[in-house]
């Protein structure tokens, strides 16, 4: 392994390649440690995005016309508005707004760090658009379907758990999938408010090797794979998921 | 509860229904004893589909009574799942649950709905499957059988329920012709075997074949019924005769 | 045949359900204005009573809101040039995906994937960083400012999409139109041409103009490179105000506003031609 990292050091000594995060422990370290931050911030945000998108499905289907609004109003304007600006609303002016916590040795710091700042601001975003597709799964559930269960005796919590979600699910997954895909996208925000994700590490390095040509690419190259993998990956779930006979 | 079987299973008195402003049933009694097969007839739009879903509970009425083995369904505070366990439903779009094999589409009420065994249960559903003549089919989706093959799981998995009675609505209606007589001759053995029958439908051989007694409605009454053989061929009413003429 | 042609009309793969107009769930504009509105005049009576600022923070936003909106006016026009340049060259991009030569197909599809699946803001970073200052063709020098490689970067993700917008709207023509002209005698240039991308404009206009509501939010990523656009504008406004934290809310306030006001109808005209088309198809 160190050979294959010393080929990398041999390579920017012969042709000006120069690749310090193969052939640096330090560098490789904090690329690893920025690849693994873009990893934990997309799937927290997976997660808390989820958890709005279904929130939100539940609270559109209220019978309190204020309540469909203000789930409504979030959704527009979430979806017609920079996820960067939200980022900067969220972390700037939200984050001033909120007390400060007192720190182990006595000094000030504040609520949330930036990390988890980026965390809800991006859920936020991403959740707008999960909201949309649920609601979509939900109806695209037919109602004889729920009908057929409930001459059966299902009771509407069965009901909901064994025959709509699963069969919304289903519906649901392709639109679901995009969004996550967009979601891992996004998270590049988060350097604008200095959260050490890849970017941002790729941007320390190329500071202090001033080598921007080949981090450039690697960076591509990074996202490129990452973004591919995982479309790959929920292809697959989406055709293993696909019930037979249908499409 | 104090039903005993010499009373009617299903007893319908003076049942009202509207959607919004339009009635559909505007006055319907009929009684059906145990053991008898009924069927209900009638020009589309005429409420007989509103009629059998209301002895389910799928549609609330708004006045008159309905009493299935004495338990009144119209009644706020219906035991629903009380209510289902005795009564059987078929629709005409099959309604199986897409994502679950024959096999589990029928096993799933029993073991979730009355927390029944699970391996007793299976034996029993593929009894069922044996039943509708349909083994091999187990481990396929709806999405993977046939309409009439849909129909016939259907109907298996509201008979796992052990219901008293079932209720047909229209069943071979969304059918290919080809594929309706093996769900009729299903009903059929059902039908022998003395199970409770309530059918909507526009068969009227199969009607005149099973039946015990043969109800016409149009406009939300019930115009004329009695025994197929006098109803069909001696109907009084002029609209009964009208809608049998076109028909056969 | 393998397979009995088996009746599977139960309708749980079908789109849902379209809202019907008129109802009551439908959110207007105003309400997301005064939703906005709301937000900015609640932060700064926030903070009106903690301070002892010279100037509420109302003031002070209505002091700079000329300079913020001409700053907006340059991501619009950054958001224009991004969107013709990318749609140009993601057209033929889209063209080339559906070549019939292997390898400008294959080679197509790789750089429209390539693209697609880098985040905005790499490629923006990309742009900024890799492209020359200025350019010299030997009789003239093009010189390169930020914000004409601003625009470069923000079309490569813009052609990418289009790439697979025109793909994607050629393939869902239904295969008869190409026999058809083919029985005709068309070459298959003049079918292209003459038959097959008439009918997929209309497909194409809800997607790219969703593109360009996207777009459009995306071009203050060139904040993040020094364009001195709208919330490039918004910082320095912040900065010359001594750094006072009761306007950040009203200032980001006022920014995600303007976006809303500008990106909202473009988003409803969209559903709406979707709509349109989608009856007519």
């Amino acid at each position: 392994m160190e050979l294959f990292f010393e080929w990398f050091r041999v390579l920017y000594d012969t042709t000006g390649i120069n690749l310090p995060f193969l052939y640096d422990s330090y560098d490789r370290g904090r690329m690893l440690d920025g690849f693994l931050t873009t990893i934990k911030l997309s799937i927290v945000c997976l997660i808390c995005s989820v958890i709005i998108g279904i929130v939100g499905a539940w609270l559109q289907a209220s019978a309190f016309t204020w309540t469909r609004r203000f789930v409504n109003g979030y959704i527009q304007l979430f979806r017609n508005t920079p996820p960067l600006v939200q980022l900067y609303f969220f972390y700037f002016a939200v984050g001033a707004l909120l007390p400060k916590v007192e720190t182990d040795w006595g000094g000030q710091a504040p609520m949330f760090g930036s990390f988890a700042w980026a965390v809800i601001s991006l859920s936020f975003f991403a959740g707008a658009f999960n909201v949309e597709i649920f609601r979509s799964g939900i109806e695209a559930v037919p109602k004889s379907t729920v009908e057929a269960a409930e001459s059966l005796g299902f009771s509407r919590l069965q009901i909901y758990r064994d025959i709509t979600l699963p069969l919304a699910f289903r519906v649901c997954l392709p639109a679901l999938n995009n969004n996550l895909v967009n979601l891992v996208k996004t998270t590049t925000l988060a350097y604008a408010i200095a959260v050490p994700e890849m970017l941002y590490e790729a941007n320390q390095i190329w500071s202090d090797n001033v080598n921007v040509t080949e981090m450039m690419f690697f960076l591509l190259i990074a996202y490129f794979v990452l973004v591919g993998v995982l479309v790959w990956g929920m292809n697959s779930w989406e055709r293993n998921m696909k019930i037979p006979g249908y499409g | 509860m104090n039903w005993t079987p010499d009373q009617p299973m299903v007893s319908i008195k003076n049942v009202h229904k509207a959607f919004g402003e339009l009635e559909v049933l505007k006055g319907v009694s009929l009684d059906v004893m145990k053991g008898e097969v009924i069927c209900i007839i009638g020009p589309s739009g005429s409420g007989k589909s509103t009629l059998i879903r209301c002895v389910n509970a799928l549609n609330d009425i708004q006045q008159g009574s309905i009493l299935v083995e004495g338990q009144e369904v119209n009644d706020p505070d219906l035991d629903k799942l009380e209510l289902r366990k005795k009564v059987g439903m078929v629709f005409q779009q099959y309604n199986l649950f897409p994502h679950k094999t024959a096999l589990e589409n029928i096993m799933m009420a029993p073991v979730r709905v009355l927390k029944r065994d699970k391996s007793q249960t299976e034996v029993f559903a593929r009894e069922l499957i044996k039943k509708v003549r349909l083994q091999g089919k187990e481990d396929s989706y709806p999405g993977e059988l046939s309409g009439g093959q849909q129909q016939r799981v259907a109907i298996a998995r509201s008979l796992a329920m052990k219901p008293d009675i079932m209720l047909f609505d229209e069943v071979t209606a969304a059918l290919d012709p080809e594929t309706v007589g093996e769900v009729l001759t299903t009903i059929k053995e059902l039908a022998e075997d003395g199970m409770t029958c309530i059918l909507v439908t526009h068969e009227m051989g199969f009607a005149r074949e099973v039946a015990d007694h043969i109800y016409f409605t149009d406009g939300g009454l019930i115009v004329e019924h009695g025994p197929p053989k006098t109803f069909f061929d001696k109907a009084k009413d002029p609209r009964t005769r009208e809608f049998l003429s076109q028909i056969l | 045949m393998a397979r009995p042609e088996f009746k599977t009309d139960l309708p749980v793969m079908l789109a849902p359900p379209e809202r019907r107009q008129g109802e009551p769930l439908r959110i207007k504009l105003w309400h997301g204005i005064a939703l906005f509105g709301f937000c900015v005049l609640s932060s700064t009576y926030v903070f009106a009573d903690d301070t002892q600022a010279p100037a509420s923070a109302l003031s002070v936003l209505v002091k700079w809101m000329p300079l913020l909106l001409s700053g907006f006016l340059f991501n619009i026009v950054i958001s224009f040039c991004s969107m013709a340049l990318g749609t140009i060259v993601g057209t033929a991009l889209g063209l080339g995906q559906i070549s019939l030569i292997p390898v400008v197909k294959s080679s197509s599809w790789f750089v429209t994937q390539f693209f697609r699946n880098a985040p905005w803001l790499v490629l923006l970073f990309f742009a900024m960083f890799l492209l020359p200052f200025e350019f010299d063709l030997g009789f003239v020098v093009i010189p390169f400012p930020d914000w004409v490689k601003a625009i470069i970067g923000l079309s490569l993700p813009v052609m990418a999409n289009v790439s697979e917008v025109v793909r994607g709207a050629v393939r869902s023509l239904p295969s008869g139109q190409w026999e058809a002209a083919e029985s005709l005698a068309y070459t298959r240039q003049q079918t292209l041409w003459l038959i097959i991308l008439p009918q997929c404009v209309k497909r194409m206009l809800p997607p790219w103009m969703n593109l360009y509501s996207i777009l459009t939010m995306a071009t203050v990523l060139a904040s993040v490179v020094g364009v001195s656009e709208v919330m490039t504008l918004t910082g320095e406004a912040l900065a010359a105000e001594g750094g006072r934290t009761d306007l950040l809310a009203p200032f980001y306030s006022f920014v995600l506003l303007i976006f809303f006001v500008y990106c909202y109808p473009i988003a409803r005209y969209t559903v709406y031609l979707e709509k349109k088309f989608a009856v007519k198809d």
